[in-house]
């Protein structure tokens, strides 16, 4: 065999470690196996590539992808990523640890999640935070299984058709199996109506509601009074948020929510065609057993010293294998990193400042996208923050194509018909007008 | 050795009843607490809850275990003792006086299954 | 690694910048002019520190924490092998990580997928994968989806128990609960392999399946497998292959062959990519060709983890044809050596060739004597801690009241392996002499034993809970 630069066993060295073993030959290993489980054949693999074919080789895959700048958001939204994230990020020892199994020696770890959580806290205004789940929409499919869960014997969720599609389809997929029924709450006006809310909620059996703060149209929900009346019938209200818009919105917490969820992928996490994101979930102190995946509280070693731990650990799988409250075992460790740096370095200014920025940006596409005559207004009136919908006057296909030959990606187009725009600070004035003569 | 009470009733799942009435005062065993070692939280039905005998009604949680509560009766939570819920480390300094939950049972006779006090030092062997 | 107490809100200074945007338009509205009703009434406390602040305190965080980089990492049923660095290089190529999800006409992305679904389905005699799940749970999950639409799609809807042993990873049980199917457990004989004669009873028309990993993790080999996938079938049922012991079967064994259905892999573990402190992960699904209509479950918001699936795909590549075959069988060799040349320190259960990995059941002489208690296997791997190794995973499997689960991984020296044993029979010498040396450990690190019962007793879990408490 010639060497491979990842397996460091020299010949000798294989021959020692079989005769400590008392076997011949590394096939003996496997003497246990039975021989029609043994793989014979040759695998059906490519040759093996050095290190500069495997770089050329995804250069050329790269070269493939057309290289467009993003007016889209749909659930993935292009805000900058300051240099300093990746660069704390790739140090060896926070990438190539485990999950803090061992404490006196994964301090680091637990400190940034403990950041993470107090941050995702003062964000949403929720008193606990777990240390992440996969992405926004298994976030929210966690609440839906979360309210079902204190509920007792209730099982009816109730979820916003003002929800991006994304969330409610894993949603939908998760209730499935779970053999808990979804309604879907109407839209009125481009938002959540809470008549259609009360209504389903008289029809009974509610657990709880999952409505959005920034729904799929770009706008921004009014939620005034709908904790009030699912509580007032002991069921739980979900929010599912943007955490950079959190930055100026109401929060979960002021609107009465028991739950708020949301992908974190907004604070300077890049596209990367959809992952790795980080999903965050936050809850009221009353829920806070019930809450699953990982959760990371602070104690003292025995000199005294401030130390982090996982903490909780009763309702996880390990421990309460088919009655836990969820299977999540890995979740999204280093976006949580990620996001925390990215809280850090932007601080309450830089926050104000990104939505200041995407706001005024977003506002100025959307009135000269009007003037263009080529769309007509849909909700008109409705705040948004920095993504909207408009109605296409022209072929949908053919502007889309029209623009991604000019190097544009956006004007998706919804399941209403509509196409939408997402404007964050990355983009430029100069590229906004750029995109408007284009259309 | 583990302490353990003349007069109360015991489930082999190691829950004790006292008797008053038509209520069953219910708690877990010395034994139990033991096993379990520090107690960090105790999981609790709510008032009006209807419990079954051999059901699950609750849990005790330490650092790195969980272990199920299981009703010894069939009947109505009507108290939950909210000391133990605050501070769980009272069913470690004594099991049998801090009880868990308060029950209004429906079948007075199912507590006739349950062990004695000699029944149950004989099960736990020590 | 030294100790550092503070957190990046200690640091804060109002004030103080560590960001770099253009400036906002002083004559246009801001979020200001959203109606105040949507606003909320004070700002969040995030820290204002400069980036330098940020720079030096996450390095500082970071010299507390232990990597794959750092040393030798021998956590059992984690797969923890090197990471290669050339995988982080791929992953950030702008080409690719500033590619919108819902983006189309990607030719280079399909190709990675592509590519993947074909290597993958090559090393495990699967047909197709999805590779939407986000980690290995997430997978299990999935694949028990898959799993309950077959049944439901040949009107079969009484399939609602699945069978799961009872040395399974915690997370196989919770998934079948998560996705509804109640769980029939299924026990070990003394052999530490599954009981034939237990599970044949079990299985009649509402088994839906069984999930098993195979080397199970005991780290021993389901020699009954082709058996049990019979009986299994012939019952109508399905085989769920746990994806989380695959590695030494890379190059050697293919779960298709042995008759599983469906699984799940690890990228994070098998393939390389590195598992970032608990995430991110992937955990592709592939199955066999009568389930492959069922393949498109919507389990995540777009296309699954992406950057880890390039990383892995980059490994593979590298790893080729040739080095496939030598990657299962170093990672079982590494195990045993070390098993070998510790029997006769740490009680081993099951005398018997292992796999990837092996359990000890605790300490042969825990050093106990009157007055004094022997050291445990917890006490065992804090004090690995101070000798600078990573400990084993402890307690796992539940068969074993003083597991010690032990995976050196391929990616290990013969020196590398040297080390650790030394080290351990140092450590076994020392609880002989001394237990108490070992009761007191770590003795070295930036912290000593915390106290875990006031953390769960009186929950601490935010920055803003401290004034409280």
């Amino acid at each position: 065999m010639a060497g491979f630069q990842y397996f460091p066993q020299t010949s000798d060295d294989i021959r020692a470690m079989l005769d400590r073993i008392g076997v011949n030959s590394l096939d003996d290993l496997y003497a246990d196996v039975p021989a029609d489980c043994l793989y014979k054949g040759e695998y059906d693999l490519p040759d093996a590539m050095t290190e500069q074919q495997v770089r050329d080789f995804f250069e050329g895959l790269a070269a493939k992808n057309p290289k467009l700048k993003v007016f889209a958001g749909a659930g993935a939204y292009d805000h900058y990523t300051p240099a300093v994230i990746p660069y704390i990020t790739q140090r060896s020892e926070f990438i190539t640890a485990y999950t803090p199994y061992q404490c006196e020696i994964s301090q680091g770890t637990l400190r940034y999640i403990f950041e993470y959580q107090s941050m995702i806290c003062t964000m949403t205004g929720m008193d606990v935070s777990n240390a992440s789940m996969y992405d926004g929409p298994t976030a929210a499919a966690e609440s839906m299984r979360m309210m079902v869960a204190q509920a007792k014997k209730r099982n009816t969720v109730l979820v916003s058709n003002t929800i991006l599609p994304q969330v409610r389809g894993v949603i939908a997929t998760y209730a499935k199996y779970a053999g808990i029924t979804i309604k879907e709450i109407k839209a009125e006006n481009g938002q959540t109506s809470k008549a259609a809310l009360e209504a389903l909620i008289a029809e009974g059996d509610v657990a709880g509601a999952i409505v959005p703060s920034i729904n799929r149209f770009g706008i921004i929900e009014n939620l005034e009074g709908m904790a009030d009346a699912l509580h007032v019938d002991k069921a739980l209200m979900t929010i599912y948020c943007d955490p950079s818009a959190l930055a100026v919105l109401k929060t979960p917490a002021e609107w009465g929510a028991d739950i708020a969820v949301g992908d974190g992928q907004p604070l300077g996490i890049p596209l990367c065609y959809g992952g790795p994101y980080v999903g965050f979930m936050a809850c009221t102190k009353e829920h806070m057993r019930k809450l699953p995946g990982r959760i990371v509280g602070e104690t003292r070693d025995k000199e005294g010293r401030r130390a982090f731990v996982l903490t909780l650990q009763a309702r996880e799988q390990h421990i309460r294998r088919e009655k836990a409250t969820s299977n999540i075992c890995s979740n999204e460790s280093l976006m949580a990193l990620w996001v925390t740096v990215y809280l850090s370095l932007m601080g309450p200014e830089g926050m104000k400042q990104v939505n200041d920025l995407c706001y005024q940006r977003s506002h100025y596409l959307y009135k000269k996208l009007l003037e263009t005559g080529k769309f007509e207004a849909v909700f008109t009136g409705a705040p948004f923050l920095k993504e909207f919908v408009l109605k296409p006057l022209v072929p949908v296909a053919k502007l889309q194509k029209k623009l991604s030959d000019a190097g544009f990606f956006g004007a998706l187009e919804t399941e209403d018909g509509y196409v939408s725009f997402c404007v964050t600070e990355k983009r430029s004035y100069e590229d906004i007008d750029e995109l408007v003569k284009v259309i | 050795m583990s302490k353990i009470i003349e007069g109360l009733k015991y489930s082999d799942t190691h829950e004790w009843v006292k008797v008053e009435g038509d209520i069953a005062i219910i708690g877990v065993t010395d034994f139990a607490q033991k096993e379990m070692g520090e107690i960090t939280y105790v999981d609790c039905p709510d008032v009006d809850d209807e419990v079954e005998k051999g059901a699950e009604f609750g849990a005790l949680e330490s650092v790195k275990a969980a272990s199920d509560l299981f009703s010894p009766v069939t009947g109505t939570v009507v108290e939950v003792n909210e000391a133990v819920v605050d501070d769980p480390k009272l069913v470690n300094d004594d099991a049998f006086e801090n009880w868990i939950i308060k029950v209004q049972m429906s079948d007075v006779s199912e507590l006739d299954a349950l062990m004695d006090a000699s029944a149950y030092k004989a099960f736990i062997k020590e | 690694m030294k100790y550092y107490d503070k957190l990046i809100f200690e640091l804060s200074k109002k004030g103080r910048v560590g960001y770099s945007l253009p400036a906002a338009c002083t004559k246009c509205k801001g979020t200001d002019s959203i109606p105040a009703n949507l606003l909320r009434s004070k700002a969040a406390e995030l820290p204002e520190v400069s980036e330098m602040d940020v720079v030096r305190h996450y390095t500082n965080l970071s010299q507390m924490n232990f990597g794959v980089d750092t040393g030798f990492y021998p956590l059992g049923s984690c797969t923890m092998k090197y990471n290669p660095k050339i995988n982080e290089e791929i992953a950030a190529m702008p080409a690719f990580a500033g590619l919108h999800p819902l983006q189309k006409d990607l030719k280079g992305v399909d190709a990675v997928y592509e590519g993947m679904d074909k290597a993958l389905a090559a090393i495990t005699g699967m047909k197709h994968f999805t590779f939407k799940p986000c980690a290995g749970a997430h997978g299990e999950l999935t694949g028990l989806m898959i799993i309950r639409e077959y049944h439901m799609s040949r009107g079969d809807y009484k399939r609602t128990r699945i069978i799961v042993p009872d040395s399974a990873h915690g997370t196989n049980p919770a998934s079948a609960a998560v996705c509804g199917l109640d769980v029939v457990v299924v026990k070990s004989n003394a052999n530490g392999l599954v009981d034939v004669e237990d599970l044949k009873p079990l299985l009649d028309d509402t088994i839906a399946g069984i999930m098993m990993t195979n080397p199970n993790t005991l780290g021993l080999f389901e020699k009954d497998i082709r058996e049990i996938a019979s009986l299994v079938h012939a019952a109508g049922g399905l085989l769920y292959y746990d994806g989380a012991n695959m590695n030494p079967l890379i190059g050697t064994v293919r779960p298709g062959d042995m008759g599983f259905d469906v699984m799940h892999l690890n990228l994070h573990k098998s393939f390389s990519t590195p598992h970032g402190g608990g995430g991110p992960g992937s955990g592709p699904v592939g199955v066999c060709e009568k389930l492959v209509p069922f393949l498109g479950v919507n389990v995540s918001g777009f296309n699954g983890n992406f950057g880890v699936i390039l990383r892995a795909y980059a490994y593979i590549l590298m790893l080729g044809r040739e080095n496939v075959k030598m990657c299962g069988k170093l990672a079982t060799l590494g195990a045993n050596y070390i098993k070998e040349s510790l029997k006769d320190c740490y009680k081993l259960p099951i005398e018997s060739v292992c796999k990837h990995e092996f359990v000890f059941d605790g300490l042969i002489n825990d050093g106990a004597c009157e007055g004094k208690e022997g050291a445990a296997t917890l006490d065992v791997a804090k004090r690995l801690l101070d000798y600078g190794y990573h400990a084993p995973t402890i307690y796992f499997p539940l068969l074993f009241h003083q597991a010690i689960m032990i995976e050196p991984t391929e990616t290990e020296s013969k020196e590398t392996l040297d080390g650790f044993i030394e080290v351990m029979r140092k450590i076994a010498a020392e609880a002989a002499q001394d237990p108490d040396i070992l009761h007191g450990a770590p003795h070295n690190t930036p912290i000593s034993r915390p106290d875990e019962t006031t953390a769960a007793r009186n929950p601490i879990l935010k920055i803003q809970d401290e004034c409280v408490c």
